[in-house]
């Protein structure tokens, strides 16, 4: 190893490090993340395509939710709006889905922007306007704190909810259908199990994005801004342009996630852009445990299952759901990772 | 006037009826640890806040060196080399001491939008950060959780962080505020040492440790300043003992 350190100085000692293979968190994690590939593949052979594509489903929900996580629980900026991005990405895949198969222009002046059917061009496309919206709302919203922010960012999200709704070129309030998924080069899309691995392989790019930035400068300087911003401000770093950015990422990740589920479901509607949504992401992000890594994964779980089981006895179920965050909230203040692999530390 | 690293020059703020602060000019010279004291309410905190930038003066200007920051805020004064410690210690407490020390090396190394390399084994955060906390004795606890700290420690966390901007001048609010006659002891002997290097502008009610560093004392009532000299000169004016020390002793 190269280091450009003057010679002669003592070698500091590093912070003491936790044997990370072995330990009962990293159990939990490879065995969560372990399931959700190995259960769709396995039924994907045994031909229950239903349960691929929850799994995609899950997945999905559970990168949106590693979005907004960055935010809430590494930033400490409870969005209330990430809806927003999501539906974003979303209508992103829509929009470019509706005009490659008309062939028609999504505009033509001052550029001629024509739609697209690859997936490559509409993430991208998804990422950068998320990301943009991000930057204005977040300029704006990141001026406020506490409930401010929280209801600021409500707003924005409901602005864009009732945008979408009231553009009848795109559906209005009936939404958006996508004819044939948006296609890949070499792969083929429409294979429920393909889509799966495309899907599973986002949520771990996402997941380990994040953890990488958390670790770096970047990172170092986001948890400050969380921790004590008057501490970092005194070190001699602007917490705000740290958090916007933070806030940017975090925005982009929830919308490409937004463009993987409008593909997964052939459709795109302003439901997506709804406060509710937003609600159940920051749901899932308790529930698994707020500033985890593994949290919005085991949180999406959670929700995608108990939605599916007890949606299937019941309309109500969300009674459930209700009773269970209660139960997290109240007794297991770490959310389900906390209580299924031990506290976190912040080295 | 090469030797002043801080400068005030006739500071008002005005909060409604209240005169905060009141036409106050001070400085503080290379080498020296001056003392400003008073008593409660005099606007020791609104004087601090506009040095350290959470606080706009109406009129006036600060320097630091050469450059005027009246107009900066916090993290740009900060960048330019005020360190500054807090009445309240204010630290991040789940994180461990060398974290909070780093924060301020990686200011002064560049910008904080480095998104890849890791930082927990990044030598050149992690050398001047070691080097601030052996000023203030405390290498043997970097890798503790602040929270884990003694009250006395966590001052003395709270001097390295400000060590590590490598600062021109430091503001030390009240160091020495709830520390016991040992820890006090301590502190003002590490005071003592660094004011070699860092001018130090010292704001305490401990009037042992502020007799015992000050080179010089300004005594700061009702927002003006009514006193300025050494502390021979600070014990004896009449002024001062009225309006701070206690008319009851003379």
């Amino acid at each position: 190893m190269t280091n450009n350190t003057s010679s002669g100085t003592t070698a500091i000692a590093l912070a003491p490090k936790a044997d990370r293979h072995f330990d009962r968190k990293g159990l939990v994690q490879m065995a969560l993340l372990g399931l959700l590939l190995l259960v769709p593949i396995a039924a994907y052979f045994m031909g229950h395509i239903y349960y691929v594509n929850l799994a995609s489903r899950m997945t999905i929900i559970a990168m949106a939710a590693v979005g907004l996580n960055l935010a809430i629980g590494y930033g400490g900026m409870v969005s209330f709006g990430h809806a927003a991005y999501f539906g974003l990405g979303g209508y992103v895949a829509g929009i470019s889905a509706y005009h490659a198969f008309d062939y028609s222009l999504f505009m033509s002046w001052p550029i001629s922007v024509p739609g697209s059917d690859s997936l490559l061009v509409v993430w991208l496309v998804a990422a950068l306007l998320c990301a943009l919206l991000a930057l204005a709302i977040g300029a704006i919203s990141l001026r406020t704190t506490g409930v401010y922010f929280i209801m600021i960012t409500l707003a924005f999200a409901q602005m864009i909810y009732y945008f979408a709704n009231s553009w009848p070129t795109y559906g209005g309030e009936d939404g958006l259908p996508i004819y044939i998924r948006n296609t890949l080069p070499l792969v083929d899309s429409s294979n429920s199990l393909t889509y799966f691995l495309i899907c599973f392989t986002g949520l771990v790019l996402a997941m380990a994005i994040t953890s990488r930035l958390m670790k770096s400068r970047f990172g170092a300087a986001l948890t400050m801004a969380r921790l004590n911003d008057v501490r970092l401000a005194t070190a001699g770093i602007s917490p705000y342009p740290i958090r916007l950015v933070a806030f940017v990422i975090s925005a982009a990740i929830t919308g490409l996630a937004g463009a993987l589920y409008a593909d997964l479901n052939g459709f795109v509607s302003p439901t997506s852009l709804s406060w509710h949504f937003s609600g159940e992401l920051m749901v899932i992000v308790i529930l698994g445990g707020v500033g985890r890594l593994y949290g919005p994964l085991a949180g999406a779980v959670l929700f995608v299952m108990m939605e599916t089981l007890l949606g299937g006895i019941t309309q109500y179920w969300q009674l459930f759901l209700g009773l269970v965050l209660l139960g997290v909230v109240l007794f297991a203040k770490h959310g389900v990772m906390g209580w299924l692999a031990g506290r976190e530390h912040n080295e | 006037m090469s030797d002043v690293v801080l400068s005030l020059q006739k500071l008002h703020k005005r909060f409604g009826a209240l005169q905060a602060t009141n036409d106050v000019s001070l400085d503080l010279q290379q080498g020296e640890i001056h003392a400003l004291i008073g008593p409660n309410g005099a606007g020791k905190s609104t004087l601090i806040g506009q040095i350290a930038g959470n606080i706009r003066p109406d009129e006036g200007r600060v320097y630091l060196a050469d450059t005027e920051i009246t107009g900066m805020n916090i993290a740009q004064r900060a960048r330019l080399g005020l360190g500054r410690s807090f009445q309240v210690s204010s630290l991040a407490e789940p994180l461990s001491v060398m974290r909070n020390v780093m924060m301020g090396v990686q200011a002064l190394q560049s910008h904080s939008f480095r998104f890849w390399k890791p930082v927990a084994r990044d030598q050149q955060l992690l050398e001047p950060a070691y080097e601030a906390l052996e000023r203030m004795q405390l290498s043997h606890r970097a890798w503790t959780p602040v929270s884990e700290l003694s009250h006395g420690e966590r001052r003395q966390v709270e001097v390295a962080c400000a060590l590590a901007l490598k600062p021109r001048a430091l503001l030390l609010d009240e160091p020495m505020a709830g520390l016991g006659p040992e820890g006090s002891a301590k502190l003002t002997e590490l005071l003592e040492a660094l004011k070699l290097e860092v001018p130090i502008l010292l704001i305490e009610h401990d009037m042992e440790a502020v007799f015992r560093l000050a080179d010089r004392i300004s005594v700061l009532v009702s927002g003006s300043v009514i006193a300025h000299g050494d502390s021979q000169a600070i014990r004896q004016d009449p002024r001062v003992r009225e309006a701070y020390l206690g008319d009851s002793d003379a």
